[in-house]
């Protein structure tokens, strides 16, 4: 039976867990900056469509390949395109793409590696074998060969770097939660006679938590490397949708001529990575994780 | 010792088979199937039907299966559906070119990271670690062709010291092709030594601080003995899998990198394989890169069960 006031003390929970978890960040100096990073970026992603002095598309024909100046901040591309709106608005795509894989991947693969190490036994291991192999075919073709057969659309994009992600996180959900299964609270639960289901919902997953949220992390920043090299491989997200991984295979040829055109859409997408790198890294010694075990595949 | 290797050996041949069913199914059974990729949307009924019969597409899946796998035992990948010729033919000399950008960024990588990672544990938490381990963040989380449009600007665009790409032919002699593998390198081997060291440096972390070390710093062991004979030879160990997972990534051929330098490696081919829908071709890339990926992790294992006394010594 569930009283009335299970839900507020929910929610109480969940604030302190925020609580907890921003408090470990702005202990570290790295997790700070990395934070602010992530901030300011996640900022001009939300507000970037009412800030832009232009259409993404708007074409400037007297200023092609422009310098920056007042009217254009970054200078303009080849077609005249202002490249401030373009870097500005560039990210939203990438950044929607990488946090709902990064969702997605977390949730599969973090309950089925939490079920595992939890039944345990020929299921694990016939399972487990099945994730190694599948960890030999690299991600990023396991990637592009479905995009290419189902197409570039924001959905499939979304679902298979979900999956493909998703793989490595049932390895480290199985693991952290292995450490678990076998410890005393557990073991007390079993012999209360708890429903299994409810030892994984309300004993394993809540001390998983943190663990859940690192993996999250990495893998948005994986998530969005790996949308931002199809981009700009052109399996990823198709023009005119502005996106800094197209913008840099397409101004590359202009380095010579005009920089611009990919020096600020490099730096946007190395900060951003950098900044969730750093976080995450703070973040995962905070909660004393070691992080560097794991390798972006 | 006997039974872990062919216990070793026998998870290899599980690995790959499945390996072979993933990679058949995702190019095979995906919707449609080649002739109706490879055309696309200029597909007509003749073309699909003769297409279809060409290639045998109308018999089952497991039946073309088995005959693909029959035919690549033997080395036999079939005919690329865009130039007409043996995969195994065209894929020869890229995959030459793809060993020796991966073979000359692992000599730098290795050594590099190994030094980097281990100075970095030895002053864990002072200046010199935080420069390292901060600069490997920064490296590591960089995407390559972000690295390796930099590394344009700068050397070729700027300074004018290599040349941004290559535009040779695959079959080019090695000396032809030395320019052109330069900044390939230069950016894997940033991408590759900021992740490699950051694992030597959690290694040696874990290695300076386990009781054996403590017990011989404790018995007044000088600090260079400690390193060099109680810690090192621990550390250099867990390592060798590591390292092995790396090797077989960057002896592959890595496609990003590849394309952003027009490398005519296996990466290459790769990509340009899939924006052709050249199914034999992706087929055998991706088989090739899976028996890599296996067989250095086969070796790594057995290495490490050769260099460690505690698993040479264990029966059973």
């Amino acid at each position: 039976m569930r009283s009335l006031s299970a839900v507020p003390m929910r929610v109480a929970q969940s604030l302190r867990w925020f609580a907890h978890i921003w408090r470990s960040l702005r202990r570290s100096r790295q997790g700070t900056i990395g934070l602010m990073i992530v901030i300011v970026h996640m900022f001009i992603a939300v507000a970037s469509p009412y800030i832009v002095p232009y259409a993404h598309h708007d074409i400037d024909g007297k200023n092609r390949l422009a310098a920056p100046s007042a009217e254009h901040p970054f200078g303009t591309d080849s077609f005249g395109r202002d490249l401030f709106t373009r870097v500005l608005l560039g990210g939203r795509a990438a950044i929607g793409v990488a946090l709902l894989a990064a969702a997605i991947a977390v949730l599969w693969g973090g309950l089925l590696g939490i079920l595992l190490a939890f039944i345990g036994g020929r299921v694990d291991e016939v399972l487990m074998r099945l994730v190694d192999a599948l960890l030999a075919i690299p991600g990023l073709l396991v990637v592009l060969l479905i995009v290419v057969a189902l197409g570039t659309g924001f959905s499939v994009l979304i679902l298979t770097l979900g999956y493909a992600y998703g793989v490595t996180t049932v390895r480290v959900a199985r693991g952290a939660a292995l450490g678990y299964v076998a410890s005393d609270f557990i073991t007390a639960a079993r012999a209360r006679g708890e429903r299994k289901t409810n030892i994984v919902l309300r004993e394993l997953i809540p001390n998983l938590l943190d663990v859940l949220l690192v993996e999250y992390v990495m893998r948005a920043s994986w998530a969005l490397t790996a949308i931002s090299s199809l981009s700009y491989l052109g399996f990823g997200i198709a023009p005119p949708t502005p996106d800094w991984g197209r913008m840099v295979f397409e101004n590359q040829v202009m380095l010579a001529i005009s920089p611009w055109g990919t020096l600020f859409p490099v730096f946007a997408l190395a900060s951003l990575i950098i900044g969730i790198n750093l976080a995450g890294d703070a973040l995962s010694k905070a909660i004393g994780l070691d992080r560097s075990q794991e390798a972006p595949t | 010792m006997l039974k872990l290797i062919v216990q070793r050996l026998l998870f290899s041949v599980i690995t790959l088979t499945i390996v072979a069913v993933v990679v058949f199914a995702m190019t095979d059974l995906l919707p449609g199937d080649w002739a109706t990729a490879y055309f696309g949307k200029w597909a007509t009924e003749e073309g699909l039907a003769a297409m279809r019969e060409e290639y045998g597409l109308n018999r089952p899946a497991t039946e073309r299966f088995a005959e693909w796998v029959g035919n690549a035992l033997r080395g036999d990948f079939g005919d690329s559906l865009t130039r007409k010729k043996p995969v195994v033919e065209l894929i020869k000399f890229r995959l030459r070119n793809s060993l020796l950008l991966g073979g000359l960024a692992s000599l730098v990588t290795i050594p590099l990271a190994t030094l980097l990672g281990i100075s970095a544990g030895l002053r864990r938490d002072r200046a010199p670690d935080a420069i390292i381990s901060t600069g490997s963040i920064v490296g590591m989380s960089t995407p390559e062709f972000v690295i390796g449009t930099l590394l344009i600007w700068a050397l070729s665009v700027g300074l004018g010291l290599f040349p941004s790409m290559t535009l040779g032919n695959p079959d080019a002699p090695i000396v032809d092709l030395l320019p052109n593998v330069v900044m390939p390198t230069m950016t894997l081997t940033i991408a590759s030594t900021a992740y490699l060291l950051r694992m030597v440096r959690t290694i040696t972390i874990n290695v300076l601080t386990s009781e054996y070390v403590e017990m011989a710093t404790l018995k007044g062991l000088p600090r260079a003995r400690v390193v060099f004979r109680h810690a090192l030879p621990n550390i250099l160990l867990p390592t060798i899998n590591i390292m092995a997972l790396m090797l077989s990534g960057l002896l592959g051929g890595t496609f990003v990198v590849e394309v952003v330098f027009n490398y005519p490696g296996l990466g290459r081919a790769l990509v340009d394989a899939v924006s052709f829908r050249d199914v034999p071709m992706i087929q055998a890339i991706a088989l090739l890169w899976a028996v890599m990926y296996v067989f250095f992790n086969l070796g790594a294992d057995l290495m490490t069960t050769f260099l460690d006394p505690r698993l040479r010594s264990l029966r059973g």
